[in-house]
């Protein structure tokens, strides 16, 4: 694009960043300060993810962003059009085909390779703030692993309701050291984080943060021994493919209380669909 | 197909950006406003734009007021985003405001002082009354350049001669620049004073109004308040001598506070400090009492109310990451909310299946439910 660099970012801004992602890469879950850009996306919108993007993204990429699983939900498609637009790479909706891709609030259900890397938009970086609003004082908890707030949070979830009633958002423990937000992705994807090929990235543009998971590293939902984590998912296949095993999306069809649940993950579905599963609702794919 | 409504983002953004464009012109029998009209009759939306967006070009800001649709919050998010990709080829030296081409002055502590008091053009004793005369194009008068006002001395120099105020930091040190470096604590005052220059004018009178009403209070004076241009210059190292580069409008507020002494100390007064782009009085007074109110913990102060949270002021002072973050909401978050739906879903099965779980003192929602149901 003229004017502007590759990517949007001046090559000194994009080696900052990357100097903040090598040592979130050593110290996995930990979160680095690093100097957020301004950028012509308001924050809340992605910009720490875009801002990681636009730093480990190449010429030969090949980008896929989606929001809530989806490659055409209109944020998605305002910041796969950014890049299609400040760097010319090819874009994608195929998780398989991507080499990078950008997300917000879901993991795609494909399982990704050790060739792919995963940028997580992060709105709320730090686990612990719904406990401690001090980073100054969460930032000394982190340091000396003082989760027992957490673990404490946790225990009245399970005194008051006999279940944690945390949803999404799920806190984890990386690599059995850090505390670490995963993002606002449902509980459901936080198995997938475990032992995960693909290099994860998180960036918290508002908050200034970046973190990382490496490949292979160890993710551990919080959990208590007598009420193990439980990923949580709408008993239902879906509508459109008939998948069991997918996370699903609750779409209002009338004001009579009917719903059509639906994969999240488009391309997943897409994909199923292709290969000839039909769901209830669903139609067969020679029909359009 | 009801799921086909979700489809089609590509086609719906460049339809809501043609709507967009069509609003901001609006209706093409009205000329359209021009950057120099902006400039010249909206001059207090451009000065706003160009602080909060922490650049100061009046024809920059002038063009993000259009854009924006006179929303200010809108340009100064505008600049910013433009501001972020400018290269930097120098630090300005710090500007001399004593130095300054005065159009306002005053003082509320001194009756009368070197340079006297100038009211320039002020607010202040006009008699809010709706001008029907504005109504029609009014032609107006030309402005005659009255004679420049000579430098004068600032309030806080004339105390400080007597040893009664503060004196400066030695302003040697190279400033922290909160846009290259995220914010870290303690946070250093010339970094707190960057983050309120930048902060939302909104906020900071709130926050400053709260100082007045008991929540950390400082017993300001409107020590001085002045307005005009400042000289801006830089020193290139191949020069090895400062050039003056240009001039800018700024307003200054220097608030002279109570302070009784500490055991290092002697009492003398205090200062909170306000540096605004533009003509910004109401921001850099508020801002004038934030700064000092943060200084509480430095002067002994205890730290009780929120103007006085240094981390609770600098990270909501900023309305471009405030904006930012509650519009935020307006976006997608079904995934998050389906797992709210079945999560409640789940514990509402049980709840019905269970005995009532333990009211204990009646706290929560479980216990609510208990109480109804017995």
């Amino acid at each position: 694009m003229k004017g502007y660099n590759f990517a949007y970012l001046d090559e000194q801004t994009k080696r900052m960043i990357r100097r903040a992602l090598l040592k979130a890469v050593a110290i996995p879950g930990h979160q680095v300060p690093f100097g957020s850009r301004e950028m012509p996306l308001p924050y809340g919108w992605g910009t720490g993810g875009i801002q990681v993007t636009a730093s480990v993204l190449g010429r030969s990429d090949v980008l896929k962003v989606i929001d809530q699983g989806a490659d055409d939900t209109t944020n998605a498609v305002s910041i796969r059009r950014f890049f299609a637009r400040t760097a010319g790479v090819r874009t994608t909706t195929h998780t398989s085909e991507a080499t990078l891709i950008q997300t917000r609030h879901r993991i795609p259900e494909t399982a990704l390779r050790d060739d792919q890397i995963i940028v997580y938009q992060v709105p709320q970086p730090e686990p612990l703030s719904r406990l401690e609003p001090s980073r100054v004082e969460t930032r000394r908890m982190h340091a000396l692993s003082d989760y027992g707030l957490m673990h404490v949070k946790l225990y009245e979830d399970v005194a008051r309701f006999g279940q944690i009633s945390i949803s999404y958002d799920y806190p984890v423990l990386v690599n059995q050291r850090y505390l670490m937000s995963p993002s606002p992705i449902p509980a459901f994807d936080n198995p997938k984080m475990h032992l995960m090929p693909a290099l994860q990235l998180f960036g918290a543009g508002r908050e200034k943060r970046i973190y990382a998971i490496p490949p292979w590293t160890e993710v551990r939902s919080l959990d208590f021994e007598d009420h193990p984590f439980r990923p949580i998912r709408a008993p239902h296949p879906c509508g459109l493919c008939g998948a069991t095993d997918s996370y699903l999306d609750e779409v209002v069809i009338d004001d009579k209380g009917g719903r059509l649940f639906v994969c999240s993950d488009t391309d997943h579905c897409v994909g199923r669909r292709a290969a000839g599963h039909v769901g209830a609702e669903g139609v067969p794919e020679a029909a359009e | 197909m009801a799921y086909v409504a979700v489809k089609g983002g590509e086609q719906a953004i460049d339809n809501a950006h043609a709507w967009l464009a069509e609003e901001r012109r609006g209706d093409t029998a009205i000329p359209e406003v021009s950057l120099a009209q902006i400039d010249s009759q909206l001059g207090r939306s451009v000065d706003r734009a160009m602080g909060e967006g922490s650049l100061y070009d009046r024809e920059l800001a002038a063009l993000a007021v259009k854009q924006a649709q006179g929303d200010l919050i809108e340009a100064a998010f505008l600049l910013r985003a433009y501001r972020t990709t400018l290269p930097r080829f120098a630090h300005s030296l710090p500007v001399d405001t004593s130095g300054m081409q005065i159009r306002r002055r005053i003082s509320a502590v001194f009756k009368d002082l070197p340079g006297g008091q100038i009211l320039g053009p002020t607010y202040d004793y006009t008699h809010r009354l709706l001008d029907f005369e504005l109504t029609q194009d009014s032609g107006g008068t030309a402005v005659k350049d009255g004679d420049p006002i000579m430098a004068m001395p600032r309030v806080p120099d004339i105390l400080r001669h007597e040893g009664l105020m503060e004196p400066d930091g030695d302003g040697v040190a190279e400033p922290g620049d909160l846009t290259r470096q995220p914010l870290a604590f303690p946070a250093s005052r010339d970094v707190r004073l960057q983050a309120l220059a930048r902060g939302d004018e909104g906020f900071l009178l709130a926050l400053g109004y709260s100082t007045q009403r008991g929540y950390g209070g400082t017993h300001p004076f409107a020590g001085e308040i002045r307005m005009g241009e400042v000289a801006v210059e830089i020193e290139p190292p191949e020069l090895g001598f400062a050039i003056d580069i240009g001039d800018m409008v700024v307003t200054e507020c220097q608030m002279v506070n109570q302070f009784k002494g500490s055991k290092t100390t002697p009492p003398q007064f205090t200062r909170g400090y306000g540096l605004v782009f533009g003509f910004s009085e109401r921001k850099a007074m508020a801002m004038a009492l934030v700064d000092r109110a943060m200084r509480a913990e430095e002067l002994g102060e205890e730290v009780t109310a929120p103007a006085q949270n240094v981390e609770f002021v600098l990270y909501h002072s900023d309305n471009i990451e405030a904006t930012g973050f509650v519009e935020h909401l307006k976006l997608p978050h079904y995934v998050d909310f389906q797992s709210e739906l079945e999560n409640l879903r789940r514990m509402r099965r049980e709840h019905e299946m269970a005995s009532p779980p333990l009211a204990g003192n009646g706290q929560g929602e479980g216990a609510v439910q208990t109480l109804i149901n017995r």
